[in-house]
This record gives C-alpha cells, sequence and structure tokens, in this order.
C-alpha cells in the first residue's frame, strides 16, 4: 500500500519534472530569437465567416497577401491563415500561431475580442493584433475603423437619390460596432435631406439571408427607396429583394457594405455605391510597422478617411455627378476636422440637435 | 397603416419562408413513414443547395438562361436523391443507427460541399447566380383587392411546394403504394408476411426523402441566398423535421405546420416596422415563433404519434 502510493509520487513528480523542462525548452529557444533566424512570420485566424467571405476575412488576408509578397515571404511558413468554422475554434487557433512563435498574430472580427484577450495573456511575449474592436492588454494592438465617417458619406448619397424621402439601414446584430454605422449613416442623411426618414431594423443575425430579405421586403413596401445594409451575409437578402423588386419595375437600391458590392447587385444593377472599409490597408500597416520594431503594442489604431481607412467605393457610375461633388465636399470637411461624424446614440442625438 | 396593408407586406413573406421548409418536411414525412428516421434532412438539403448553385452557375454559362435555376433543382432532386443512399444502404442493410448516421450524414454533407466548392472555384462561397427565381406578380390575380396578398411579389416555388404536400397527402392516404409505404413503417413483420418488400420499401421512402431535401434546399439557394456558403443551410433542416412532427407525419399537417412557421418568422421580423408591434421590445419578437411553437405542441396538437416502427430496423423471421 505504501509501497504503491511512493510510486505513484515518484511517477506525478517524473511527470511533472518532464513538463516542466519543456516549459524550460520553450523559454531557451523564444530566447535565441527564432524570427531572426526564420524570417518575420505573420499569422491571421479568421472568425466563422471564413477567408474568402467577400467581406473583412477576405480583405485581411489579401493584406496579409500583399504585405508577404512585398517582403519575399513565403505562404505557409512566412505567412498563413487559419479558417475558424465555429466560435470555439478561436483560442485553439490563436494558441497554434502563438506556439508557431509567429511574430505577429491577427484576429479578425469582433467575435474573437474575449479569446484574443485570454490568449494574450497565455503568452505574454506575444505581439498580437485586433481587427474591429479595442482589447485593453500590454501585448494587443487594437485596429478599428471610422465607420461612422464612411456611413456619412454614404449618407449623403442616399439622402440626395431618394424620390420618396424614406430612406433604411439593415444592421445584423445590435453592437457598438453596428452602431457606428447607422449613426454615420443617419448624420449623413440628415445632413443634406433633414426631411427624410430613417428607418431602421437590426436582424440580431448576420448570417440569415431569408431575414435580410424579409426585413428589406417590409422597408420596401413602405416606399423606402434606398437601404444601406450593414449586415454580412444577411444583407444577401436585402439584395435578393431589391433585384426582385428592380425587375419588377421598382425603383430600389441598395448601398453595400466593407467593399465594392457592385457585383451583388447584377445583373439588375441595384447597387448604388458602397462603403469600403480598408482592412487590407490597415493590416498591411500594421504589419510592416511590426516588421520595422514599431508593434502598436497596448494602443488603439485608428483608421478613418483622412488614413483612408474608410471611402466611398470606386463603383459610382450609379450616382449622379452634382452627388458626388456634394460627397467630395463633405469628405473635405470631415477630413479638415470641420464634422465631427457620431459614432454612437448619444452622439447622434447631439449631432442632430446642432444642426437645427 | 392599415390592417390590409401589413397583410400584403406579411403573407407573401410567410410564404417564401415557407417553401422550403413545406419541401424538406415531406421528405421527412416519406422517409419516417416507411421506417427510417430522418434526422439527415439538413444534410441533404446541404447537398440540394450546393447542387443546384453549382448547376446554375454551370448552366447559365452554358447559355440556358432563365431556365436554368429551375433545371439546377431538378438535378439537386436527382443528386439528393443518390445522396440519400449514404443513409438507405447502412440503416437498412446494416442496421445502423439511424440517429447517428443522420448526424453523420449532416457533417458529411457540410464538409463535402464545401470541399467541393473550393475544388471548383478556388474559394470558400459560390459566385451569386446570374439566373434564379424571381417573386413575381400572378396576372389578373395580383390585381384583385384582398386575395392579391397571395398573388402578387410571391415565388412560384411557394405554390409548388403547397401542391407537391397535397400530391404527397394523395400518395401516402389513397394509393396502394402509400398503403405499403405506412405498413412497413408501421409493423414491417405484417406487411412481410403479406408479401410486401421491406427493403425496398425503405429503399423507395428514404430517396423520395432525398428527393425533396435536394429539392428543398436548391428552392431556398436558387430564391433567397443566391450563392453557396457553409452558412447557406443553418438549422432549416431541423425546422422542417419540427414542422413534420408538429403535422403529425400528414404531409397537410407539415404544411400548415410550415407556413405557421413562416407567419411567425414573418411577424417576429418585420414586426418592429409594423404599427402596434413596433411597441414590443424587439426580443419578445424575435424568441416569438419559438414560444408559440412549444405552446401549439404542448397544448393544441397533443400527442404525436410517430409511425410505430420507426428507426427499428427490420430484421426478417425476428419477434
Amino acid at each position: 500500500m505504501k509501497k504503491k502510493s511512493l510510486l505513484a509520487l515518484a511517477a506525478t513528480g517524473l511527470a511533472m519534472s518532464s513538463v516542466l523542462a519543456a516549459c524550460g525548452s520553450n523559454d531557451d529557444s523564444k530566447d535565441s530569437g527564432s524570427s531572426e533566424k526564420d524570417g518575420f512570420k505573420v499569422g491571421m485566424v479568421t472568425d466563422t465567416g471564413g477567408v474568402d467571405d467577400k467581406s473583412f476575412n477576405q480583405s485581411a488576408w489579401e493584406g496579409i497577401q500583399k504585405f508577404g509578397k512585398d517582403n519575399d515571404l513565403k505562404e505557409g511558413t512566412g505567412y498563413k491563415y487559419l479558417q475558424s468554422a465555429k466560435q470555439s475554434d478561436y483560442q485553439p487557433n490563436l494558441q497554434q500561431l502563438a506556439r508557431a512563435k509567429y511574430d505577429l498574430i491577427l484576429g479578425i472580427g469582433f467575435l474573437m475580442a474575449e479569446d484574443i484577450g485570454k490568449v494574450a495573456d497565455q503568452f505574454k511575449d506575444k505581439n498580437f493584433a485586433l481587427v474591429d474592436m479595442v482589447v485593453d492588454k500590454p501585448n494587443v494592438a487594437s485596429i478599428v475603423f471610422k465607420e461612422n465617417e464612411g456611413s456619412f458619406l454614404v449618407g449623403v448619397v442616399a439622402g440626395l437619390t431618394t424620390k420618396t424621402d424614406k430612406v433604411g439601414f439593415v444592421g445584423g446584430v445590435n453592437s457598438d460596432l453596428i452602431k457606428k454605422f447607422e449613426s454615420g449613416f443617419k448624420a449623413g442623411v440628415m445632413a443634406v435631406n433633414p426631411d427624410a426618414k430613417v428607418e431602421v431594423q437590426y436582424a440580431e443575425d448576420f448570417n440569415a439571408a431569408e431575414k435580410g430579405q424579409a426585413i428589406a421586403s417590409g422597408m420596401y413596401g413602405k416606399k423606402v427607396d434606398v437601404i444601406y445594409h450593414a449586415a454580412g451575409g444577411t444583407g444577401q437578402g436585402v439584395f435578393t429583394e431589391a433585384k426582385n423588386r428592380k425587375k419588377n419595375g421598382e425603383d430600389v437600391w441598395v448601398i453595400g457594405v466593407d467593399r465594392d458590392q457592385v457585383e451583388e447587385g447584377m445583373p439588375e444593377n441595384v447597387t448604388l455605391t458602397s462603403m469600403v472599409k480598408r482592412v487590407d490597408t490597415a493590416v498591411e500597416q500594421v504589419a510592416k510597422d511590426t516588421k520595422d520594431g514599431n508593434f502598436p503594442a497596448g494602443k488603439v489604431v485608428e483608421f478613418g478617411l483622412k488614413d483612408g481607412g474608410v471611402d466611398i467605393a470606386p463603383s459610382q457610375d450609379n450616382v449622379a455627378k452634382d452627388v458626388l461633388t456634394k460627397v467630395e465636399d463633405y469628405k473635405k470637411q470631415i477630413i479638415d476636422g470641420k464634422i465631427t461624424v457620431p459614432a454612437t446614440d448619444d452622439e447622434y442625438k447631439e449631432y442632430e440637435a446642432s444642426l437645427k | 397603416m392599415g390592417f390590409l396593408e401589413v397583410l400584403y407586406i406579411v403573407v407573401p413573406i410567410a410564404l417564401a419562408y415557407s417553401a422550403p421548409l413545406i419541401i424538406a418536411a415531406l421528405g421527412g414525412i416519406f422517409s419516417e413513414r416507411s421506417g427510417v428516421v430522418n434526422i439527415a434532412l439538413e444534410g441533404l438539403m446541404v447537398m440540394g443547395a450546393f447542387t443546384g448553385i453549382v448547376s446554375a452557375l454551370t448552366l447559365s454559362k452554358m447559355g440556358l438562361g432563365a431556365a436554368s435555376p429551375w433545371v439546377a433543382m431538378l438535378v439537386a432532386i436527382v443528386v439528393g436523391a443518390i445522396f440519400s443512399l449514404f443513409l438507405a444502404v447502412p440503416a437498412i442493410l446494416f442496421r445502423a443507427d439511424q440517429t447517428v448516421l443522420g448526424v453523420a450524414i449532416n457533417m458529411l454533407a457540410v464538409g463535402l460541399a464545401i470541399f467541393l466548392v473550393r475544388a471548383f472555384y478556388g474559394k470558400g462561397q459560390t459566385d451569386s447566380i446570374p439566373n434564379r427565381i424571381s417573386k413575381e406578380n400572378v396576372p389578373f390575380l395580383s390585381d384583385i383587392p384582398v386575395l392579391k396578398m397571395f398573388f402578387a411579389n410571391v415565388y412560384y416555388t411557394s405554390y409548388i411546394a403547397i401542391i407537391l404536400a397535397f400530391v404527397a397527402w394523395f400518395v401516402v392516404f389513397k394509393t396502394p403504394f402509400g398503403l405499403r409505404l405506412r405498413s412497413v413503417g408501421e409493423h414491417p413483420m405484417a406487411a412481410d408476411t403479406m408479401g410486401i418488400n421491406v427493403t425496398k420499401m425503405r429503399f423507395i421512402g428514404v430517396m423520395i426523402s432525398g428527393g425533396f431535401g435536394g429539392l428543398a434546399g436548391a428552392v431556398y439557394a436558387t430564391s433567397i441566398s443566391l450563392n453557396f456558403s457553409v452558412t447557406t443551410i443553418l438549422g432549416q433542416g431541423f425546422l422542417a423535421i419540427a414542422a413534420m412532427i408538429f403535422g403529425k407525419w400528414n404531409p397537410l399537417g407539415a404544411m400548415a405546420a410550415a407556413l405557421f412557421f413562416g407567419f411567425a418568422q414573418a411577424i417576429s421580423i418585420i414586426g418592429q416596422q409594423l404599427p402596434l408591434l413596433d411597441q414590443i421590445p424587439q426580443v419578445y419578437l424575435l424568441i416569438a415563433p419559438y414560444v408559440l411553437t412549444i405552446l401549439a405542441l404542448a397544448g393544441v396538437v397533443g400527442r404525436a404519434d410517430a409511425p410505430k416502427a420507426v428507426g427499428v430496423p427490420y430484421i426478417k423471421g425476428k419477434r
């Protein structure tokens, strides 16, 4: 009996020491600076949208690919992505890259905020960056965008294009992030067309095309003629509904989001324009800074109109000329700081009051 | 906005939402009436949506134009029926556990479809199809007040789904084939004694189910999502199973249940834009369809009677 327990104790001790030894060897290799030997390594973890979501995952990956090519890195060893099929994949994916000694690990999408915070605590000597949300950790850089500024510009377009003085906004999930789109958009509409009414609805889902279609159907049915969506895959349904209506002779438009969504509007050509978020530029910029040893540790890096982080899409054929001049005018005013675009409900209320 | 205007908006949405559910639920009925549990409806819908989009894209490229989504649906029926052999062969010939099989097929379908999309197009989701099923205004009927809520701004696939439900009801309850199908699901040994080939009937039941599942997925993909990605079919198959049980394994009952789901969803989604309902906090509207379903299942419908032999493999000569 006694012998057995002693044996067990010894066994645990042995196991413990081997674990500790493993840790030790890990630390050693870190100190030797693997990054210098193998070259700079940058990795990203997609959210559940996947790397070719035609949205910010894809855009981020394009930024990394460009960075990789410019710096002669090889895909797979110098830069790579890990796909997350479900939310529970975020942590293991981030940890995998951290263990593989990546110099910069990017998490794409605000859904990953909590997980990146936890993993950043586990790997304090690694550099993490999160797109779309602020995480307050000393080794995490937060890459955020002033979506409200870009949304303001498409709001101007919507406000000047609508014939019924009714425009719509379809949001994915009611959250601080999507509120930035909503507030900016409403402010843009109000700036040029104070008589217009903005219908706002959230689908509470980023992946439900049928809900997006239903919401759009309701809005168009109530004589809304321009809808701005910030709803990911749910927005696909908004396009479907607009195409159906246009085919039946109704004069309706959709404003795309995140990237130039002109293709989604084909063949009926319902995309008025899009608010683009240059996740690729931002990611590339942060990767470059990190490589040069200027990792913005614990900082919030914000990309707005001024930095080319957000903008109105280059496809503007459906927008009238005089509207575009107005857009340029407002763009300049925002860049010069003459207009502060609201980003929350409270700021919007203040803004609305200041117009009167 | 008056009551009628509200209906003009809500009814077409409910019809559009229900169509894939009705079709998939009919598939479930054929399989379960023959005695094979079909948890795999979700997977069958995934394969249907995948096949529908891939064939619609290919056929459009070949110049088939507006007919391409309709032909794509036919292809999806065939592929769905073939894919359902993954359920039929192990469940009927090798007596595997049907619930486990169904779950496995659901996972297989998503993985296989995404793998193939990558192989075909080199990316994780397809492009949007250029020719799709559009909402139409039925001539004459869409101009009549009140009635127009059923005929303006609707998908023809919704009518097809409703007609199919009546056809399925006739086949299951009014034909010799239907009687045989039901008998192997209720008491396979008795059926066998009377000279009915149980294995064959069950194979037919499951493959019909596969065809319906494939069609349901294709209808959703070619009319609503317009492209295929990993999240295109997300739970619709399980809702269809719920509709089947709700409708007590009767095609007309399942149709009514699916329409009820559709109506509840439509109200839940656009309730925010409707007078009176916009006073209710959104969270209550969002949970309303599910609460209504629980209430209906628990209170109104009564006991759900499954076919007696469902889920039990038939072994000749065993009592």
